[in-house]
């Protein structure tokens, strides 16, 4: 951090108080557990046409913010993937059934996240469906809250086991008409203040939006614990809060809208290592 | 015992003798302040972490006393001396008579 530092001439004090231009993400280099080494940057897969290189949300945040996803104890996501563990081996719902009564355990589900949103017959599945599906199949349990902790728990733990692989989801084939969909939307610029979801995360990335160090709006972290509201965000909640604050209408959570946006949003990160759960401000 | 209350504790499993260690604590509790109301208007009882005591080999390490206003999953950070190989105990007292403890191994090479 620059220091001002007394100077007699006031004009001279003045100018070094300008803080340096925060337009770039900085150099920090993510080690999870001291162990675990995460791709925070790379080239940008083909389809992007005004991006050269993604990086990270966690390469835009304070170095404060940073820290807290350095090592697993620090990282206050991870209470409520604990919870979620417990909830992986509690009976739940009509069929006397929990999670563990057909998987293994979590780690079976290694890399999924990393595939997912992906077109199961001829729907395009998220995470979120994929649980409540299951809940309301195999055990005949109460479907969950989109954005509930015990949803986005397990969300959490799900991705968890992907930490670390790289984001590679289709686009093509079936998935194309539901990409297309979500590049539509992520380029429509939406409400009173008229703007799209690249004017800030494209154009504009590395720039302070007021106090905020606008990021690529990479998904590759999510469900992220997000410190201003002390708990594990969705993915669509993230994107009902940035088009709320374009002054729109939003879709709603769960969504097909939102499920398209979040299929083309993954795949501008793939490439990117799968973080969940993340850190951010 | 109040619901959800876990206690984690990451202690090095190695160490030099006279080495300073960090030791991190976290235990996830509720820490209902007492000041709070409900929709009734009825205030809901207090229900904290009141102390934390860290003792090595039988010899205290640290003994906090915890206050309502303290947030959420409280988390404690600090360093102690480590002479020789032992054990670090832990233990939380909650406001309902509850103990929550763990002990951890340190050897020192």
């Amino acid at each position: 951090m620059k220091k001002a530092i007394a100077i007699s001439s006031g004009a001279a004090a003045l100018c070094l108080m300008v803080t340096p231009l925060l337009a770039e993400p900085d150099d920090d280099s993510l080690v999870i557990n001291e162990e675990l080494q995460m791709v925070t940057e790379t080239e940008a897969p083909d389809h992007l046409e005004y991006v050269n290189t993604i990086y990270s949300g966690w390469r835009f945040r304070t170095d404060e913010t940073q820290a807290l996803q350095l090592d697993d104890f620090d990282n206050p996501a991870m209470l409520t993937v604990d919870a979620a563990i417990d909830a992986f081996n509690t009976v739940d719902g009509s069929e006397g059934k929990s999670c563990a009564s057909c998987h293994a355990g979590p780690e079976d589900f290694a890399g999924l996240t990393a595939s997912m949103p992906k077109v199961i017959d001829g729907k395009l599945v998220v995470m979120e469906d994929l649980l409540n599906n299951h809940r309301a199949k195999a055990m005949g349990a109460e479907p969950w809250k989109w954005s509930g902790q015990e949803m986005q728990g397990m969300v959490a733990l799900i991705g968890l086991q992907s930490r670390g692989m790289p984001v590679d989801v289709a686009i093509d084939g079936e998935a194309a008409p539901f990409w297309e969909k979500g590049k539509e939307i992520y380029y429509t610029r939406y409400g009173q203040l008229e703007l799209s979801c690249a004017n800030c995360h494209e154009d504009n990335y590395g720039n302070m939006i007021r106090a905020d160090h606008l990021s690529q709006g990479q998904i590759n972290g999510f469900p992220t614990y997000r410190l201003k509201q002390a708990k594990l965000i969705s993915k669509h909640n993230r994107f009902r809060g940035c088009i709320r604050d374009t002054r729109a209408e939003t879709f709603a959570e769960g969504s097909d809208e939102f499920r398209a946006l979040e299929l083309y949003v993954q795949s501008r990160g793939n490439g990117l290592s799968v973080e969940t759960p993340a850190v951010r401000q | 015992m109040a619901d959800g209350v876990k206690p984690r504790v990451k202690v090095p499993k190695t160490a030099s003798a006279g080495e300073a260690v960090t030791i991190k604590t976290l235990i996830s509790h509720q820490m209902e302040s007492g000041q709070r109301k409900d929709k009734e208007g009825n205030t809901i009882p207090r229900s904290i972490i009141n102390r934390f005591v860290v003792d090595f080999n039988g010899q205290n390490v640290i003994d906090v006393t915890l206050e309502p206003a303290i947030s959420t999953n409280p988390y404690f950070e600090f360093e102690a001396i480590v002479p020789e190989s032992g054990d670090f105990t832990f233990t939380w007292y909650d406001d309902d008579g509850s103990v929550y403890e763990e002990t951890k191994s340190v050897e020192v090479s």
